[in-house]
C-alpha cells in the first residue's frame, strides 16, 4: 500500500517523520510529498486519495484499515482544495518535491524548453502580455522589470531570487521552495535567458533551514538542464530588512544590509553594479505556467481590473482552517476569514486581521468586503504585501501591536534614514506614554535651552496628534517600506480601536 | 587547530562572489562565534578593513562575538504567533530554562497557521503549548 505524507517542514514540525516511520514500519511504502496546504490537518495522511488527519502514530492502524474517524474524503474534493485555482501550487501535495521525474511528468521543463527556442524579446513580450505583477508587496509589473535590465548595456547581468520571507503571517515562499524546488529553478532560468543574464542567486532567510537544504539538493539535480547558467543559494542572517531589494543586494555582496536609495534602480545598476532582475519566489514561480503554450494569455484572463492572475494567499495566525489558498484576484476577505478559514480557532469573535506582514495594516471586519486587489487596498490605506492574513481574536490587545510594529522597526531598521531610525525609537516611547496615561513632561522639551518646546506636560490628545505627524514623517521620508510602511499597521490600529490606546 | 580550520572555510569560499556572509555562517556554526581575532584573519584574507568584516559581524543577528555554549530554544515572537498566544507561554518557558538554556526570540518560522512554534537546530516544533514548551526547553 502506498501512503503519502508531506516533508514540508510545518509537516516535520508537528511529527511527520515519526508517523511515516511508522506507516513504513507497518509494510507501507511511504512517499514524502509536498503539502497540500491544508496546515489544520497536518500532519495529513493520503492512501488512494483519500486524506486523514490529523494524524499521529497512534492512527496508524486504524488508517489503514480504512475505519479511522480522521477520514477527510477525497482530498481533491475537499471544500478548501477544490475551489482554488491553483496555477504556482498545482504541483502541491501531488509530486515528490526532488524527484525530476515527477517534476517531468507534470509539465516541467516545458516553459523553459520553448523559452529557449524563443529570443528573449519575444518571451519577456509574453510575460508583459500576462499582466503579471510583483508577488513580493510592491506589485511592480515583472514585464518592464526584465525589459528594463534586457534593454541595459553590460557584459554581465544577474538574476536574483528575493526568497527573504520574513514578514509573520506568510509561509508560501517556503512552502515552494521546500514543495516544489524545480519550479523556481525553471523559471529563473528562463528569467535568465530572456535577460540575458550568466548567474542566478536565490537569496533565502538561515530561518528556513529545510528550503536551504532542498534548493541546493535541486540545483545540483538540475544542474545539466539548466546549464551553463550558474546558480547558487545564499542564506541570510537573521536580518528582516534584508527583504528589502537593494540591502538584500547589499548582503549578497557581502556587506551590511543597508538600504541604497534610489535611483539607481537594480534593473541597471543591481548586484556588483551590473544589471540585475530581483524578483519574489512566488513571481519567478509563476513563470513557467505563462510560458506554457497560451500560458500568458490564460493568466491574463483571471483576477480583476490591474490585479491578473492568481495569488498564493496565507491564512495564518487564530484562524480555524488556515494553510495556503490560491485563488484569482479579487476575492473578499470576508470570504477569506469566514467561508474558507472557518473563522477563529479560539472560536471567539474575530476582531482584526491583518494583511500584508508587520508592515501591513490591521483591517475590522466591517471592511471585509474589501476585494483582494493590489489599488483597492491601496485606496483603503493598507496593502496586500506578500498576501499573509494573520486573523486576531479579541483577545488582542491593539495598542500593545502598535507599539510592537513601532518596537520591531526600530530594531530591525538598518539604520541608513533618520525617520525610520529615530522615529521608530520615539514611536515607542509615545505610545508608551499614551497607553500609561501619564502626563509627563518631556525630559528634552523642559530643558532651559529648548525655547520653544511646550513647557506643560501634553495631553493624550496632543500625544496622539504627534504620533500621526511622526507616522506622516516616516511614511514620508523614509527610504524603504520598512520605516515607510510601520505608520500602517499604528495608524489602523490607532484609527480602529482607539479604546486600546487609553 | 582554530586557524587551520579557519582558513580551511576561507579556502573553501575563495572562489565565490561576495563570499563575506557564507564565510562567517561557516565561521559562526564551526566556532559558535566570530570572535575579533578571526576578523582580522578574514579581513586579511578578503582584502578588507577590520571595521568592514566588523560592521558586517554586528549587523547580522545570527553572528556573535562570543560564544554562548547553552542551548538555545529560538522562539517564534510574530504576530501570527501572538495570535495564537505565545506571549501567556513565555514566562513558564524561561522558568524552566532558568540559566542553563537560551531562550531567544525570532521573528518567523514560517509555520504561521500552527503556531506557537519553536525551533531548536534544525528542528521544528509546532502547536506548542505551556507543557509542551516547557518539556522541550527542559530536554533541550
Amino acid at each position: 500500500m502506498i501512503v503519502r505524507i508531506s516533508d514540508d517542514s510545518l509537516a516535520l514540525a508537528l511529527g511527520a517523520d515519526g508517523l511515516a516511520s511508522a506507516f513504513a514500519a507497518a509494510g507501507c511504502v511511504v512517499e514524502r510529498v509536498s503539502s497540500w496546504g491544508m496546515h489544520w490537518l497536518e500532519p495529513l495522511v493520503e492512501v488512494d486519495g483519500i486524506g486523514y488527519g490529523p494524524a499521529t502514530v497512534d492512527d496508524v492502524p486504524a488508517i489503514l484499515d480504512g475505519t479511522s474517524a480522521l477520514s477527510i474524503g477525497p482530498i481533491t474534493e475537499h471544500p478548501f482544495i477544490k475551489p482554488q485555482q491553483r496555477l504556482t501550487f498545482a504541483r502541491a501535495g501531488k509530486t515528490r518535491p526532488l524527484s525530476l521525474e515527477d517534476y517531468a511528468a507534470t509539465g516541467g521543463w516545458a516553459g523553459l524548453r520553448r523559452a529557449q527556442a524563443m529570443s528573449g524579446e519575444a518571451v519577456i513580450a509574453e510575460v508583459t502580455q500576462s499582466g503579471l505583477r510583483g508577488r513580493g508587496g510592491a506589485g511592480f509589473p515583472a514585464g518592464i522589470k526584465w525589459n528594463t535590465v534586457a534593454k541595459a548595456p553590460a557584459s554581465r547581468k544577474y538574476v536574483v531570487c528575493n526568497a527573504d520571507e520574513g514578514d509573520s503571517g506568510t509561509f508560501a515562499d517556503r512552502m515552494l521552495m521546500e514543495g516544489d524546488p524545480f519550479q523556481l529553478i525553471e523559471g529563473l532560468a528562463i528569467c535568465a535567458h530572456a535577460v540575458g543574464a550568466q548567474a542566478a542567486y536565490i537569496y533565502t532567510r538561515s530561518e528556513y533551514p529545510h528550503a536551504i537544504a532542498k534548493l541546493r539538493a535541486a540545483i545540483e539535480l538540475a544542474q545539466g538542464i539548466i546549464a551553463p547558467l550558474h546558480m547558487e543559494v545564499r542564506e541570510g542572517a537573521g536580518a528582516y530588512v534584508c527583504g528589502e531589494e537593494t540591502s538584500l543586494l547589499n548582503s549578497i555582496e557581502g556587506k551590511r544590509g543597508v538600504v541604497r536609495a534610489k535611483p539607481p534602480l537594480p534593473a541597471l545598476e543591481g548586484l556588483f553594479g551590473c544589471p540585475t532582475v530581483v524578483n519574489n519566489v512566488l513571481t519567478i514561480a509563476a513563470i513557467p505556467h505563462i510560458l506554457f503554450e497560451g500560458g500568458a494569455a490564460e493568466y491574463a484572463a483571471l483576477g480583476v481590473d490591474r490585479s491578473l492572475g492568481t495569488k498564493p494567499i496565507q491564512l495564518a495566525g487564530n484562524i480555524k482552517h488556515g494553510g495556503l489558498y490560491e485563488t484569482a484576484f479579487g476575492i473578499s476577505l470576508h470570504d477569506l476569514v469566514y467561508t474558507i478559514g472557518g473563522g477563529t480557532a479560539s472560536g471567539r469573535p474575530v476582531k482584526a486581521v491583518q494583511v500584508g506582514g508587520p508592515l501591513g495594516a490591521y483591517i475590522p471586519p466591517a471592511q471585509f468586503d474589501l476585494p483582494f486587489d493590489y489599488e483597492a487596498y491601496a485606496r483603503a490605506d493598507a496593502l496586500i504585501g506578500h498576501g499573509g492574513v494573520v486573523v486576531l481574536d479579541d483577545g488582542a490587545d491593539m495598542g500593545r501591536l502598535a507599539r510592537f510594529a513601532m518596537e520591531f522597526c526600530a530594531v530591525e531598521s538598518c539604520g541608513k534614514c533618520t525617520p525610520c531610525r529615530i522615529g521608530s525609537t520615539r514611536g515607542v516611547e509615545l505610545l508608551d506614554r499614551i497607553r500609561a496615561g501619564a502626563k509627563v513632561l518631556d525630559p528634552v522639551g523642559a530643558l532651559p535651552q529648548m525655547h520653544n518646546a511646550p513647557k506643560l506636560a501634553r495631553t493624550a490628545d496632543q500625544d496622539i496628534a504627534l504620533l500621526e505627524e511622526l507616522c506622516e514623517t516616516m511614511k514620508f521620508g523614509s527610504l524603504c517600506a520598512l520605516g515607510g510602511f510601520t505608520p500602517y499597521p499604528v495608524l489602523s490600529a490607532l484609527r480602529h480601536w482607539p479604546e486600546d490606546f487609553q | 587547530m582554530t586557524n587551520e580550520r579557519l582558513q580551511e572555510i576561507l579556502a573553501r569560499h575563495g572562489q565565490s562572489e561576495g563570499p563575506l556572509l557564507p564565510i562567517l555562517h561557516d565561521v559562526q556554526r564551526a566556532f559558535g562565534c566570530v570572535s575579533p581575532d578571526m576578523q582580522q584573519v578574514i579581513a586579511q584574507a578578503l582584502n578588507l578593513s577590520r571595521a568592514e568584516v566588523h560592521g558586517v559581524v554586528s549587523f547580522y543577528h545570527d553572528f556573535t562575538e562570543e560564544a554562548d555554549t547553552r542551548p538555545c530554544v529560538q522562539l517564534c515572537r510574530a504576530e501570527a504567533c501572538q495570535a495564537r498566544g505565545v506571549e501567556a507561554l513565555v514566562e513558564a518557558a524561561e522558568a524552566a530554562a532558568g540559566n542553563r538554556v537560551r531562550i531567544s526570540p525570532v521573528y518567523c518560522l514560517g509555520l504561521c497557521s500552527v503556531g506557537p512554534a519553536a525551533r531548536i537546530g534544525d528542528a521544528l516544533h509546532a502547536r506548542l503549548n505551556a507543557a509542551s514548551l516547557v518539556k522541550l526547553v527542559e530536554a533541550a
